[in-house]
């Protein structure tokens, strides 16, 4: 495929052996004398900003609001963690506690997890990967990220007047009857994201249909493009639910509607049969975009094709159904029969077969590969280190009567973790680091970069390894006040909790720095194979001046060990 | 998930024909044509879950308060509710008549054929709004601390839950036809001041297609809350 706004960047390497020096040197061109136009110089005006229907500003918009959601969020975390420090309350009381955790778990979740990779990651490169010139529906991209900032703010303002103390599940009759809190405005705040959320899905599943490039197969396109694709599933199909579900308790709290009333014989459990059809394949929306990026960085950074792609990729949906069939294993021990339990119990164990060949797959990938421990391969290193952890756990959860056992203990709250932060957040920061020169047009600094990836994977374990033990020994979640033998385990955890949190500030502040002193990226500082990086870095606004004829598969990577044995 | 592209009159070649505009990101017509009919496709995917919550509420509720429900259905008017689904059929007969006259390019015929496909909808919400006023004088409507009266105490409860998802079903599905509606008004003032009717032949379309699907939820609404005790 020709590249022609790459000229005035440095030449593609795709052909040219990478030197040993480490990358993001050899590929560094001086600036000629101005940048050539691209998707960010095009227009400097807050308008362009605010009205732009492109998709890659919209994804840029995207990271710049979830960072915002994501510092409020671990702002809560380094309070209740202080707090944690000793087993009395010194800090908070029982219920500014209650709504310390409430705020850490609904922004992290509904404001910064969810919309993390799809929406930044997501929205910047589908259209990209896919040799699209945009999304489908370029206006709806952009309410979406509207829809998103009104709910964002709507919870942020709920917190400002005063929170709300349910925890992000809502569970009724509390949330419904008893709390004196913000639960109806924070209600609303999550039912109006859902909407972003279900528009960014929307979005990406016609995109993928009906604007992929001619010769892009389904079998050609990369496994983000599938892991999206099987995420977007889930946003369209889970989220009206909890749509639903938080409508019925506000008409219930609001208008007086009672329907989960057990006053009148309504089920406390049906809310939570309804709650969690939505939010443990929330947990997928969070994790399969993140799998796709694990894909993308294992197969730049070893070069190898990706080991067995039909089966990762089919894993990816597979995940995606599995995931709408194990939503019962939240209510063991919540009065559910003990026939549903055993079917949902059978079901969550099969949830691993999937998770294990993504696994088992990637190191396959990385075995006889020409491995290049950059940034973005450390993170997704630690990614698959910290998953196999957390879905391990999650089998134990899965088995009734261990569940019986750590059910709402710290051992739950250790292993979501695991998964969310483990996972979810270090593929998203991998991803951010291995597309930032793309996003950019800079490189960020290297050595910074790798060191921070260490502290966050030594602080991320330091924070939640102990949290296991804890849970196991029986200590219970949202409680602040515990018996003094469990405060060495607790003050190890806030220890690591300080590391991770300063770790996490570290890509803050060298990737802001990137953009005015980093290295100018050329079009392919990876020397990696894929559409979107056959373009200039940054992009133009429409991001192919002529439409890409696909002619081979993802990763087709000349020196591949792998090549031939994938299929 | 549906991915079939629309029933009603969606050839190739109706677009070949057309010289409707297509957006930078779009190759070709029938690209963006199929591109926003799998776009409201997947939007009713959507509604189809959105509904469904409070479709599995109601099963639930049905199973455990199963006497409660019948005894609590024979008190919401069949005749009203009977002709409130005559109207809303018919409105979605004028909703294809608009849709074929868009396809025709009959610029006053599918104005005509929308504004009939609105009154038809007011109509209906109208009709509603009798209905939720007589269950307010009968002291059956469980919202806002309105007082609420069953004869028999031991179903009072379930009797109220009933009331309660027919208020919530109903409003719901309600709500839907206003905007549907409100959609609509936009939408006839478009095609009114547009030069080619044709370039709108698609957008009626995919507005029938939400309107066609939110009479088929009454469809499922109104044998689940008026008929389930009328043998």
């Amino acid at each position: 495929m020709s590249d022609p706004h790459g000229a005035t960047v440095s030449p593609s390497t795709s052909t040219s052996p990478q030197p040993s020096s480490p990358p993001g040197v050899v590929t560094v061109t001086r600036p000629a004398v101005r940048d050539p136009v691209n998707y960010l110089n095009v227009d400097y005006s807050w308008k362009s900003w605010l009205l732009t229907v492109d998709h890659k500003r919209i994804g840029i918009l995207y990271l710049l609001s979830i960072t915002f959601f994501f510092v409020i969020g671990g702002a809560a975390a380094v309070a209740f963690r202080l707090e944690l420090m000793t087993p009395k309350a010194d800090l908070f009381e029982s219920e500014t506690y209650n709504k310390l955790f409430t705020m850490h778990g609904v922004v992290m979740i509904f404001f910064f997890l969810i919309p993390s990779i799809p929406a930044v990651l997501g929205n910047f490169l589908v259209p990209l990967m896919v040799g699209a010139r945009d999304m489908a529906f370029p206006k709806l991209n952009l309410a979406s990220w509207y829809l998103f900032m009104i709910g964002g703010l709507t919870a942020v303002w709920t917190m400002l007047i005063g929170g709300v103390d349910t925890g992000w599940t809502f569970y009724t009759p509390y949330s419904s009857t008893y709390s004196n809190t913000y639960v109806m405005a924070t209600a609303v705040a999550v039912f109006i994201t859902g909407f972003s959320s279900i528009l960014t899905g929307l979005n990406i599943i016609v995109t993928v249909h009906k604007l992929r490039a001619p010769g892009m197969h389904w079998f050609r396109m990369p496994l983000f493009i599938w892991s999206h694709y099987a995420a977007s599933l889930i946003m369209i199909l889970g989220t009206p639910v909890l749509a639903v579900t938080i409508l019925l308790v506000a008409i219930e709290r609001g208008l007086g509607i009672g329907i989960f009333d057990p006053k009148l014989g309504g089920d406390p459990i049906l809310f939570q049969h309804l709650f969690w059809f939505y939010s443990h394949p929330a947990v997928y929306i969070m994790i399969l975009p993140s799998f796709g990026v694990i894909s993308e960085i294992i197969a730049a950074f070893s070069r190898n094709r990706v080991f067995g792609y039909r089966f990762v990729a089919f894993a990816s949906l597979g995940i995606a159904v599995l995931g709408f069939l194990v939503w019962g294993h939240h209510m063991f021990v919540s009065g559910q029969s003990a026939y549903a339990g055993m079917v949902f119990s059978i079901l969550s164990l099969l949830i691993a077969v999937p998770s294990a060949i993504k696994v088992f797959n990637w190191t396959a990938t990385l075995y006889r590969g020409r491995l290049r421990f950059d940034t973005p391969l450390l993170y997704a290193l630690g990614f698959i280190g910290l998953f196999t952890i957390g879905g391990l756990t999650g089998l134990f959860l899965a088995l009734l009567a261990i569940d019986v056992h750590v059910h709402d203990t710290y051992f739950i709250v250790a292993h979501f973790h695991y998964i969310m932060v483990g996972g979810a957040v270090m593929g998203y920061l991998g991803g951010l680091h291995y597309w930032w020169p793309k996003m950019t047009g800079r490189l960020y600094p290297e050595g910074w970069a790798r060191l921070s990836a260490i502290l966050v994977f030594v602080g991320f374990n330091l924070t939640f390894f102990p949290q296991f033990v804890l849970g196991y020994l029986g200590m219970p979640r949202r409680y602040h006040i515990y018996p003094p033998e469990w405060q060495t385990l607790n003050v190890m955890s806030s220890a690591g909790a300080s590391i991770l949190g300063v770790a996490y500030l570290f890509p803050i502040t060298y990737l802001i720095w990137s953009l005015k002193f980093g290295p100018r990226a050329s079009a392919n500082p990876w020397d990696a194979t894929g559409l979107e990086w056959q373009v200039p870095s940054p992009p133009t606004t429409h991001n192919f001046a002529v439409t890409p004829h696909v002619t081979e598969d993802a990763y087709a990577y000349p020196d591949s060990a792998l090549v031939g044995d994938a299929h | 998930m549906p991915t079939q592209t629309a029933p009603l009159s969606a050839t190739p070649t109706d677009g070949a024909e057309s010289d409707e505009p297509v957006a930078h990101h779009f190759d070709t017509l029938q690209q963006q044509q199929e591109a926003v009919t799998l776009g409201m496709w997947v939007f009713l995917a959507t509604e189809i879950m959105f509904f469904g919550g409070a479709f599995a509420t109601y099963t639930v509720y049905r199973r455990e308060h199963s006497a409660a429900f019948h005894a609590a259905s024979r008190e919401l008017d069949l005749v009203l509710g009977g002709v409130n689904t005559l109207v809303l059929l018919t409105s979605s007969l004028t909703m294809a008549f608009a849709v074929a006259a868009a396809g025709a390019r009959k610029k006053g015929l599918t104005v005509l054929m929308l504004a009939a496909t609105m009154v038809l909808g007011a109509a209906f919400l109208g009709i509603k709004g009798v209905e939720y006023h007589h269950k307010y004088e009968h002291h059956l409507l469980p919202a806002f601390g309105l007082p609420f009266e069953w004869h028999d105490h031991a179903q009072a409860g379930g009797a109220k839950l009933f009331f309660s998802l027919y208020l919530g079903m109903t409003g719901l599905h309600a709500l839907h036809m206003v905007i549907g509606i409100a959609l609509m008004g936009i939408f006839a003032v478009r095609v009114w001041r547009s030069v080619d009717v044709g370039h709108r032949r698609q957008g009626t379309e995919v507005l029938g297609l939400y309107w066609h699907f939110v009479d088929v939820v009454w469809i499922y609404l109104f044998p689940l809350l008026y008929l389930i005790d009328r043998s």
